[in-house]
């Protein structure tokens, strides 16, 4: 990593410590939680939308495994330190991946298209359960969890603590990954999947592997969220909503970019709580929402990182073209490289 | 046993309605290698069409088709103008899901807004008769239903068999390539298929509206449904799917009679993993191991 | 010289034609072996079977002496069988010199290691030297000419020290000076131990290059033989005026 990248990353993670001691009032703290339970779930569908492109519809699903697995496991349960749930994370995202794990297996081996179905009838058959089977999921009366004995003057701020952290997990991951062969392998995989599992990549391995990390992330989430909220009732734990929302983060923000997901996640969470402030919880929210989403589709389909740095290549490359003694075409393909790299040396 | 026969004679009448609607799917598959995840929100919206124009007009479902079909296709072949075709080529299967998701939930948030989103069914005065052959109730509207799914797919069928329209499209099913080199115009057949496929939705969300009561969200239900049945069917092949739609509703209304009607919904998935397991290609679908 | 790769009555169907019918050859050790044959007579699926991209409806693959029919391609790829593609299949996204890394077939533990290590990088720049590409190695391959992606394709499955290179269509739409520095690097690397096994349509490479020279017509093998041969072979002169 370049020592410009250092410093962006580590500023933004100080910046994003620092904040809540600034005295927020609480629904920016709130608003905050949010965005941050988003930009780790784009960031972790990144993984296996983004680089292996591999358009998983079905996340919102792991959302709401991660959700269940921590309402069964403190449902009725008393805390002390209120720190309990948080420290059983790692253990819901084990119950993500290894749940994920046989999925992958079974529906990437064929393509992109049948990917996506399998991952949405997951999704809707998880919804289906979470309703009916009511001896474990109490139904659609959904299941109550310990509320957490914080302050409540800084009752948020743990759990921002803990996304926060989270955050940075799953961005050191895909930091990793792009760095390392995985990324190298990801890349072919989406570019060219039979070319790249005739020269020995190891396409299967490497699928299943992001898709297992994305969905293990994804839990965490769904199972902070679940503490968070103290309640959770089937239609939200498990919603597609979630799924189209961390897909057109990631599309808005930029595919396969380290900070595409992230900077998607804050534009359109914020923009989110300002659609459903202005319209209400009606339905009209669900069309605005479609519409964004088709119109980012339609006009800015690589997302906004990608669009940049493309522009950024273009006129670096008509300013070495136009100066009076072209250093030759290494330094052009430099500049393009550096441009281009998603992350990778730049 | 009897529950079982029941479950039998229950899912083969619902299959032909869960044919009909996923012969759409298909054949949009087919025609654009789209997969279509907003079939299910087009067949909701052909079902609270037919619900309007019975409660305003008092107009049969069943005679409603004509008009919501044509509705419908017009829809359709919209959706593809404004939202499919503008995609750009080298990334057009993935951002086509994508897209195709994104109107689901526009229909919906449209439906939500224009019905609310609490259940609606429509009472025609034969909603309740039935019969009784051999000790087992068949309902009326159930035959009724099936009855119109099959002329319904004749249609299709004589639509894609007999004329020149069916059979660009077909030849765009089976090489897009050399339709193209045919002079076939692709854009127009994407067009008109994705209107057909929306006028299909149509007629069998008429049909599904008697059967069931349904609300804006009942889609996802629905979709899940029918991307079981087209991966079993095979991808792109209609007959597929008409073999298909039976097997599953059959299936499932048979564990719905002898387990619960809860874990039915698990039959959907069960039959794709083990599709995908034992064969991928589905059915009567011909995809190799990749395309080389 | 022993036979390095044998296809022993190999039969694909599609749709009731048989693209490859009962075809029986064998390419030796050390050689440039030719594959020719008209339009259709089945080189390229024979191709696809050979490297595990197609499943055979009956018959044998042997490389190396043991039985590799249906083994999955990249597995073939790493125990020394390598091809290139028609269309010149690189990865656009990726620079030339990833493009050559990622081709090294490394194994699963060095998954975890960086995407371009200092080894990789070693191992590449003598490739990138022999094939004229180190100038051009840091642009993405989606910049390069077509003639250099198909260097930058043949290049790469070198990186895994391949005993057999399988070349489909080396010289299909490449100028005359690219043609001559594909079969300069193929006679080097024939010289250095490679294998190769070559469908081409360029019968004056064919001629100065390849030898022994296989012709398939319909599916099968009908000769094979030195180069000066084929030309006057009748069952040759057949298949390709329309017998």
């Amino acid at each position: 990593m370049s020592r410009a990248g250092v410093a962006r990353g580590g500023g933004f993670f100080l910046l994003l410590l620092a904040l809540p001691f600034f005295g927020l009032a609480h629904w920016v703290v709130n608003l905050l939680v949010f965005v941050l339970m988003f930009a780790i779930m784009a960031s972790a569908w990144n993984l296996v939308g983004g680089f292996a492109g591999y358009p998983s519809l079905g996340h919102a699903a792991f959302f709401g495994i991660g959700a269940y697995s921590m309402a069964l496991m403190f449902h009725g349960a008393a805390l002390s330190s209120g720190y309990e749930p948080f420290v059983a994370l790692p253990l819901i995202g084990l119950v993500g991946a290894v749940i994920g794990w046989p999925i992958a297996i079974i529906s990437m081996r064929t393509r992109a298209d049948v990917f996506a179905i399998v991952t949405i009838t997951f999704l809707f058959m998880i919804q289906t359960l979470a309703f009916n089977v009511r001896s474990l999921t109490g139904g659609s009366q959904g299941l109550s969890l310990p509320v957490a004995p914080f302050p409540a003057a800084s009752y948020e701020r743990p759990f921002y603590l803990v996304l926060v952290a989270m955050l940075a997990v799953a961005m050191l991951l895909t930091f990793g990954a792009m760095r390392s062969k995985i990324g190298l392998s990801l890349v072919a995989v989406r570019a060219d999947e039979d070319k790249a599992r005739g020269i020995g990549v190891r396409v299967s391995g490497v699928k299943v592997l992001a898709f297992s990390v994305s969905v293990g992330l994804t839990a965490m989430v769904g199972g902070v969220w679940a503490y968070y909220e103290t309640f959770i009732y089937p239609q939200f734990a498990v919603d597609p909503l979630i799924t189209i929302a961390v897909v057109l983060m990631t599309f808005l923000g930029g595919r396969a970019t380290l900070w595409g997901p992230v900077l998607g996640a804050v534009i359109l969470e914020a923009g989110q709580q300002t659609l459903a402030y202005r319209l209400g919880g009606s339905q009209f929210y669900l069309i605005a929402y479609a519409l964004v989403f088709l119109v980012i589709m339609l006009l800015l389909p690589r997302g906004i990182l990608p669009t940049l740095e493309e522009r950024i290549r273009l006129r670096r490359r008509a300013r070495v073209a136009n100066a009076p003694d072209t250093p030759g075409a290494a330094r052009t393909a430099d500049a393009g490289r550096v441009a281009l790299a998603p992350g990778g040396r730049s | 046993m009897h529950a079982l026969v029941q479950g039998v004679i229950l899912g083969v009448l619902t299959g032909g309605v869960y044919a009909l609607m996923a012969s759409g799917q298909t054949l949009i598959f087919g025609i654009m290698k789209v997969v279509n995840l907003a079939q299910g929100a087009m067949v909701i919206m052909g079902a609270y069409l037919a619900y309007q124009l019975f409660v305003s007009f008092g107009l049969d479902p069943f005679l409603a088709i004509p008009i919501t079909t044509v509705v419908m296709f017009g829809l359709g072949v919209a959706v593809q103008l404004l939202f499919l075709r503008p995609l750009r080529r080298d990334d057009k299967s993935e951002l086509s899901l994508l897209v195709t998701f994104a109107v689901a939930l526009l229909l919906e948030g449209i439906m939500s807004v224009t019905w609310s989103t609490t259940y609606r069914s429509i009472n025609t005065s034969y909603a309740n008769s039935s019969w009784t052959v051999l000790g087992y109730q068949i309902t009326a509207v159930r035959v009724w239903a099936f009855a119109l799914s099959l002329l319904a797919l004749g249609l299709l069928f004589l639509l894609l068999n007999r004329t020149r329209f069916g059979r660009a499209v077909r030849a765009t099913v089976q090489n897009p390539e050399s339709a193209r080199l045919l002079g076939i115009e692709s854009d127009r057949v994407a067009a008109l298929g994705f209107g057909l496929g929306a006028a299909t939705a149509a007629a069998a969300g008429s049909v599904y509206g008697l059967l069931y009561p349904f609300y804006s969200g009942s889609h996802y239900d629905l979709i899940s449904r029918l991307l079981s049945i087209v991966v079993l069917g095979g991808l792109g092949s209609v007959g597929g799917a008409v073999v298909a739609g039976v097997i599953v509703a059959t299936s499932s209304a048979v564990v719905a009679a002898t387990v619960s009607p809860a874990w039915s919904e698990m039959t959907f998935f069960a039959v794709l993993i083990l599709v995908l397991l034992v064969r991928p290609q589905g059915l009567f679908g011909t995809v190799g191991r990749g395309a080389i | 010289m022993s036979a390095l790769l044998g296809v022993d009555a190999v039969t694909k169907v599609f749709g009731g034609v048989r693209a490859v019918d009962g075809c029986s050859l064998e390419v030796a050790e050390g050689s440039v072996t030719a594959l020719v044959g008209p339009n259709g007579s089945g080189k390229t699926t024979l191709f696809n079977i050979i490297t595990g991209y197609l499943g055979a409806d009956g018959g044998r693959v042997t490389f190396a002496g043991r039985d590799v029919t249906g083994r999955d391609p990249g597995r073939l790829y790493r125990d020394g069988l390598s091809r290139t593609f028609q269309q010149a299949r690189v990865f656009p996204q990726l620079s030339v010199l990833e493009n050559l890394v990622v081709a090294a077939g490394y194994g699963w533990t060095r998954l975890f290691t960086p995407r371009v290590g200092r080894a990789d990088r070693e191992r590449a720049d003598e490739l990138l030297d022999e094939f004229r590409l180190a100038p051009v190695a840091d642009l993405l391959a989606a910049e390069l000419s077509y003639g250099q992606r198909k260097l930058l394709e043949f290049a790469a499955v070198l990186m895994s020290s391949p005993r057999l290179v399988l070349l489909d269509e080396p010289t299909a739409g490449v100028n005359p000076v690219m043609i001559e520095t594909m079969e300069r690097h193929i006679r080097s690397r024939n010289a250095a131990g490679i294998t190769f096994l070559i469908v081409e349509h360029d019968m004056t490479f064919v001629m100065r290059l390849c030898d022994p020279v296989i012709v398939l017509d319909a599916g099968r093998q009908i000769f094979s033989g030195r180069p000066d041969e084929v030309q006057n072979n009748p069952l040759v002169l057949d298949a390709y005026l329309g017998g």
